[in-house]
């Protein structure tokens, strides 16, 4: 019990500090005691707010819709094809499908850093690079996502259903979407809350690929902020306050998702 | 009369398999091509291509005619990987992140062990709290979690002056425990969530079987939860290997509040420096370099553990 305690102290103080850094002006910030609010802490934050959603025409809340159509688009668009792919490998016997499924497992070792250089090369090929789709794209392939999806498939969708809607007259397409797609489900949860996390999370890609300040995602974003510090340094509350909200969608979306993804989350370790 | 009724259901069981093969087959095979290929079709483009692009572009070399001619790339073998083996600054950053890795990933999975087997044991009140509160700084994005241990740490600015006004954390010498605190912030609650799930998963009879035996408590966590979570302690190290190796936010967020990060540090950097020199050639061959020994370090991990699992 203590032991916990102690270390929920550890896990929850850093992000208190900035919670309470947030509702401070920048000679508060740099004064007053760090762990607690100011007197006038309410209406400081306030002005921090509309400050930072309203600095440089808005570039924060554009950062932020990025992030979201990054993360929420092509990590949703990610997780439906990862799971046809995972089905497919699961429940059909075909030729090659086991070479598939070995390159890629392969794929989930190889780091998406490692990929980062060598994307950036191809797309200034094709003249991609600075563009929404060099980002957006590669976003959606997730072989840890097929990996995931062919273990659920195995095990919460049987046979006998697949047959059964065969008998039926059902199509093999029109079975996954209305009868698989809805026995996986809380397991696709799980699949679209790692994709999401991850391409939230996405920085090195980013900040190879991208030089319009309009297109990045809010890591990147406050990246570029923090590394101005010193020569503006009104931006240093902006920083502060822009990485509380932008760490409050992840924060909503996994409470909000919490049922789904704490069943679905061991199951990929139990193979 | 009878004979033709034997004979008839022979006729059909010989023929129906291969008839119902031949209808089904165009079927299924469309359905498989729909399931697969948009998947594959990504796959191809956005990780087997970059990774074929990135073998080819490391065994090219810059030519030029002359002291002032125009540069050309040339196919050139093997040579930029003769000058990744010679390159220290790269072997001292392979070295800097396995020194990480060899006391950062044993202590955080180690907590993350403790810490899930707390929250699966019956004594522990408010687990709902502990599990939230513990996994909540994964919702913290790398570069976030980065920027706030570095106002955390700052000698002026952070909470803990008793601390950091003594010892400069951001020191050379401590910069990369620094980082280690930040990572294992982040990924303890995570880690912990996946063991613990897999502890959920272990069917209640085996803890009432080792009761009766006379375990206790301590007895069972030991001998019972640890052998059978085993596979999901697998799964997170090698997870954390790979993150190891390729270790790049912190440091690189780090080095907006230090100058004892160089921009050869780890290996990522090491490519992430090369490459805007640029020398996309030598970048690719510390890239390859990098993902071989990734992919080999967890192969072997992953053999190793799965050897003694059979034992």
């Amino acid at each position: 019990m203590l032991i916990m305690g102690v270390f929920t102290l550890y896990f929850l103080i850093p992000i208190f500090w900035l919670l309470v850094s947030s509702t401070k002006t920048l000679g508060n910030f740099n004064s007053t005691f760090s762990l607690w609010f100011t007197p006038t802490s309410l209406a400081d934050g306030v002005t921090n707010i509309t400050k930072l959603f309203t600095y440089n025409d808005g570039i924060f809340p554009r950062w932020m819709f990025n992030s979201i159509v990054y993360a929420v688009v092509a990590g949703g668009l990610g997780t439906i094809l990862a799971a046809m792919c995972g089905y497919a490998l699961s429940k059909y016997r075909f030729r090659g499908r086991e070479v598939i499924f070995n390159v890629v497992l392969g794929g989930v070792l190889v780091p998406a850093t490692a990929l980062a250089l060598p994307l950036f090369l191809i797309f200034s090929q094709v003249q991609l690079t600075n563009t929404f789709w060099s980002v957006f794209l590669p976003s959606i392939v997730s072989p840890f996502g097929v990996y995931l999806s062919r273990i659920y498939a195995a095990s919460s969708v049987p046979d006998e259903i697949i047959e059964a809607a065969r008998i039926d007259g059902s199509g093999e397409v029109r079975t996954f979407f209305t009868v698989a797609v809805r026995l996986m489900s809380p397991a696709l949860v799980t699949v679209f809350l790692f994709q999401f996390v991850s391409i939230w999370n996405n920085f090195f890609l980013p900040l190879v690929i991208l030089r319009d300040q309009t297109l990045f995602p809010v890591t990147l974003g406050l990246y570029t902020w923090n590394s101005q510090v010193s020569e503006i340094p009104d931006i240093r509350t902006l920083v502060i306050v822009g990485a509380l909200v932008s760490i409050i969608p992840l924060l909503v979306a996994f409470l909000s998702l919490q049922r789904f993804w704490r069943n679905g989350l061991g199951s990929g370790g139990l193979k | 009369m009878s004979s033709s009724t034997i004979a008839v259901p022979v006729r059909q069981k010989e023929q129906r398999p291969p008839q119902r093969k031949r209808r089904m087959q165009p079927t299924i095979v469309r359905a498989i091509l729909i399931f697969v290929l948009p998947f594959g079709v990504l796959f191809l483009a956005f990780y087997l291509v970059p990774i074929g692009y990135a073998v080819y572009e490391s065994l090219l070399v810059i030519k030029r005619e002359g002291t002032f001619g125009p540069p050309t790339q040339v196919f050139g073998g093997l040579s930029q990987y003769v000058l990744v083996f010679q390159n220290s600054d790269f072997w001292s950053s392979i070295g800097r992140v396995l020194l990480f890795g060899v006391i950062q990933v044993p202590v955080m999975l180690a907590l993350a062990l403790l810490f899930a087997l707390l929250l699966d044991s019956p004594l522990l009140k408010g687990k709902k709290f502990f599990r939230l509160a513990f996994f909540a700084p994964y919702a913290v994005p790398g570069v976030i979690a980065a920027i706030m241990w570095g106002y955390l740490y700052s000698p002026s600015l952070s909470p803990f002056r008793f601390v950091t006004a003594g010892v400069d954390l951001l020191s050379a010498s401590t910069v990369l425990w620094a980082i280690a605190n930040v990572v294992t912030w982040v990924y303890v609650g995570y880690n912990m969530l996946i063991i613990y799930s897999a502890l959920l998963a272990i069917p209640t009879e085996i803890y009432e079987a080792a009761r009766l035996d006379g375990a206790g408590q301590f007895r069972i966590a030991w001998s019972v939860k640890i052998p059978l979570v085993t596979p999901a302690l697998v799964l997170t190290a090698v997870f954390s290997i790979i993150g190891t190796l390729q270790l790049l936010t912190e440091p690189q967020v780090f080095r907006q509040f230090t100058s004892s990060i160089t921009s050869t540090f780890t290996p990522n950097l090491l490519v992430y420096s090369t490459s805007s020199v640029p020398n996309f050639s030598l970048a690719a061959a510390f890239s390859v370099v990098l993902a071989l020994a990734t992919f080999i370090l967890s192969f072997v991990f992953l053999r190793l553990t799965q050897g003694k699992a059979d034992q």
